[in-house]
């Protein structure tokens, strides 16, 4: 029977199987007794008890009395933000330093090939640290806040700005924001619609900012207009008012895009270097404009490049966001970390933190397919 | 650095004129002031705090990094017995140097590895005629290269038997491998070090306890392996079929031809990936600060927190960022090395 392939690779697999079930069994069998003998409970009910633990910032309202279920949401909701601003700014400043790679100036190449080496062979922890030690140590104490008029302070308490008072008008404004996004999408599919048709262009990049801009500034006008802004003034040991932001959350978003962006400018360069140079010369001899050129000939075929490594930073940097736990920052690990040393419920706490990482990702993973999808090259 | 040079990468242009003229503006303003802190106002060798205090804002104060040095590099080993911890830093980089060198590339390399490994070990652990030293007093430099080194060497066989197992053609095995593979790559590396110092515990029979240097080890150990099993996977797509085929039609068994025919390709095909891997983790071991593990991290930090020597932690973490450059920089060269002999060997 053993000289049969078929019937070897059979026992081989059940083996293995037999294998893996039976170290998981055993695992499973010396926590059960562990347990029962430090008498812990297994089950998710801690999630419905009162957390009774502040949290410095979250997304979301929260306050202690709150249950452990929404102080980990809480976490969940500081994780994605910071993520979401950290893709932002890491994709920025990293596109920023993977074209001064591939710059004819001598002088810009040069500085942004050492700005890679250094940020990528140093380690995000450290980079962090120094971050968070620049912020809460080397900037001025809160009576010798640095101030930009009294707009906005700096201080070792972190960042007050200026926030507008709350009013009906500022919400029109954001609706404005939406309403023109929506239309200036729409205005570009009629406009691509009807060159295709007629083979005439209509302009789309001005109609579509004055849209952009226009629209919710006459939404915030017509809606009487408010100036009032909530100022940080100094009061007692701090600043009262404004909108706050952490030492910890500033520490965490800019280590963590500064430090992906190098990453991600390899990854912009490579995707640009992919592109063949007759492409570009081919765009030009057709009379293309080098805006156009750019925007229709090379990124369109260099994002076939850059998409699926890019996916992978993108991932990279929400996961590295848990290194928040090292310097205070309230994300979804250091409240989970919180709650299982209250608790003790530790297999829990482990499995959610698992769960919505691996949900993260399969999220983020799943939009770039869906984005790689619609830049792939469409082979005729 | 001729003038046709200068005009052709610096001044081709209004446009790269006003560049350049903008980032040497920048970079007049920026040198004096880094230069002065770094070098030239700073505090060097021995010398007692009160010196640094005298320059604080102007100079840096590498007395601190002087004063710190044994223990940021040993932690809390026993000061006399502190040579061994620094016979095996030495070793550790020999090991990695010898891993490079082409001529090792074989059955040898295993061998070395083994003996370098109980070198380490022994010298560490102390044991046959040596004062025996328990893990929780290691610490410093050897902690971090021991748990990147032990970490990729004991993870490659794991990684390569999952790349293998995910391009297997056995259900069972190719579905175990993939949500191995998976499920580690979607999690952070903080998470599984949180279960190995948690969870552990848990899972031995009463009584067995595993040390806390150990469970970071061997969660690390498992967290590689997914991410090298991706790159060694990527060296099994591009040995191209008629090398099996070959091998089968030579006489060799599957399994032989695995061994001797496709992994020596497809590892070649993919070092430079798994240095990168290699890289990386270098630099994530730093997380154990997060689990209490003495590395060059927690050193570092201790060395920070020291109450005598406040407000000195720039300097500190210079120093040790620039332990993490020297190694990462060195191998993200030699990679880079072994990519461009490749893209030369195959005539591009």
């Amino acid at each position: 029977m053993l000289s049969n392939e078929r019937a070897r690779g059979i026992v081989w697999q059940l083996l293995l199987l037999a294998a893996v079930v039976g170290v998981g069994w055993y695992l499973v069998d010396n926590t059960q007794h562990n347990l029962a003998q430090r008498q812990i409970r297994v089950g998710f009910d801690f999630l419905g008890r009162e957390a009774g633990f502040e949290i410095a910032e979250s997304r979301i309202a929260y306050s202690p009395a709150d249950t452990y279920g929404r102080a980990l949401l809480a976490g969940i909701s500081n994780t994605l933000w910071v993520s979401a601003l950290g893709i932002v700014a890491a994709t920025l400043l990293g596109t920023l330093v993977g074209i001064g790679r591939l710059s004819t100036n001598w002088l810009v190449a040069r500085l942004a090939g050492g700005y890679v080496e250094f940020m990528r062979n140093i380690p995000l922890l450290l980079q962090l640290f120094v971050w968070y030690g620049l912020f809460t140590e080397l900037l001025p104490p809160v009576r010798e806040a640095l101030a930009f008029g009294d707009f906005a302070f700096w201080s070792q308490r972190g960042l007050r700005i200026a926030w507008p008072q709350p009013h009906p008008a500022w919400q029109a404004a954001g609706w404005g924001l939406v309403a023109a996004i929506a239309l200036a999408i729409g205005w570009r599919q009629t406009a691509r619609v009807r060159q295709q048709r007629t083979g005439r262009q209509w302009p789309v990049f001005v109609p579509a900012l004055v849209l952009l801009l226009g629209l919710p500034l006459l939404a915030w006008w017509l809606g009487g207009a408010p100036t009032e802004f909530d100022r940080p003034v100094l009061r007692g040991f701090n600043f009262a008012g404004g909108l706050v932001v952490t030492p910890e959350f500033l520490a965490l978003l800019i280590g963590l895009s500064t430090y992906t962006a190098a990453f991600i400018a390899e990854v912009v360069r490579a995707g640009i270097q992919s592109v063949d140079r007759g492409q570009g010369e081919a765009a030009m001899s057709l009379g293309l404009s080098p805006a156009q050129q750019l925007r229709l000939v090379t990124l369109p075929q260099a994002l076939r490049v850059i998409v699926p490594p890019m996916t992978s930073q993108y991932l990279n940097l929400t996961k590295n966001s848990s290194l928040a736990v090292a310097i205070g920052y309230p994300d979804l690990v250091s409240v989970a970390n919180t709650s299982m040393n209250q608790t003790g419920q530790a297999i829990e706490a482990i499995v959610i933190l698992m769960a919505v990482y691996l949900a993260i990702s399969l999220a983020i993973s799943l939009f770039m397919n869906w984005y790689n999808a619609r830049v792939r090259l469409v082979e005729r | 650095m001729t003038i046709a040079w200068l005009r052709r990468n610096l001044f081709s242009g209004p446009l790269d004129t006003a560049l350049t003229l903008l980032t040497l503006a920048l970079l007049a303003w920026i040198l004096p002031v880094a230069l002065n802190w770094l070098v030239f106002d700073a505090v060097w060798g021995h010398a007692p705090v009160a010196a640094c205090d005298a320059v604080r804002g102007q100079g840096a104060c590498w007395a601190v990094v002087w004063e710190k040095f044994r223990f940021m590099m040993f932690g809390t080993y026993p000061y006399d017995e502190q040579w061994r911890p620094a016979i095996v830093i030495v070793l550790l980089c020999a090991l990695l140097v010898v891993s490079g060198i082409k001529r090792f590339w074989n059955g040898w390399l295993a061998v070395i590895w083994t003996v370098g490994i109980a070198l380490t070990w022994w010298l560490m652990g102390g044991g046959a005629g040596l004062q025996p030293v328990r893990s929780e007093q290691w610490g410093g430099l050897p902690v971090t290269l021991i748990l990147a080194i032990f970490g990729i060497a004991f993870a490659f066989p794991l990684g390569v038997a999952l790349a293998l197992g995910r391009r297997s053609k056995l259900p069972i095995v190719r579905a175990l491998s993939v949500v191995y593979i998976e499920v580690v790559r979607g999690v952070p590396l903080i998470t599984v070090l949180f279960m190995a110092s948690v969870m552990f515990a848990l899972f031995m029979p009463e009584g067995m306890r595993i040390d806390q240097l150990l469970r970071a080890q061997i969660a690390i150990i498992l967290f590689v392996a997914a991410y090298l099993a991706e790159a060694v996977r990527g060296g099994l797509q591009a040995v191209p079929r008629g090398q099996v085929e070959a091998a089968l039609a030579l006489g060799l068994r599957p399994w032989m031809t695995t061994l001797t025919v496709v992994l020596p390709q497809a590892l070649t095909a993919v070092l430079p990936a798994i240095m990168n891997v290699f890289i990386a983790f270098f630099k994530a071991t730093s997380i154990v600060v997060v689990v209490g593990i003495f590395d060059l991290m927690t050193a570092a930090r201790r060395a920070v927190a020291d109450a005598q020597w406040q407000g000195f932690g720039t300097e500190v973490y210079l120093f040790v960022a620039a332990i993490y450059f020297a190694f990462c920089y060195a191998m993200s060269r030699y990679s880079a090395r072994i990519e461009a002999t490749r893209q030369a060997g195959r005539g591009h």
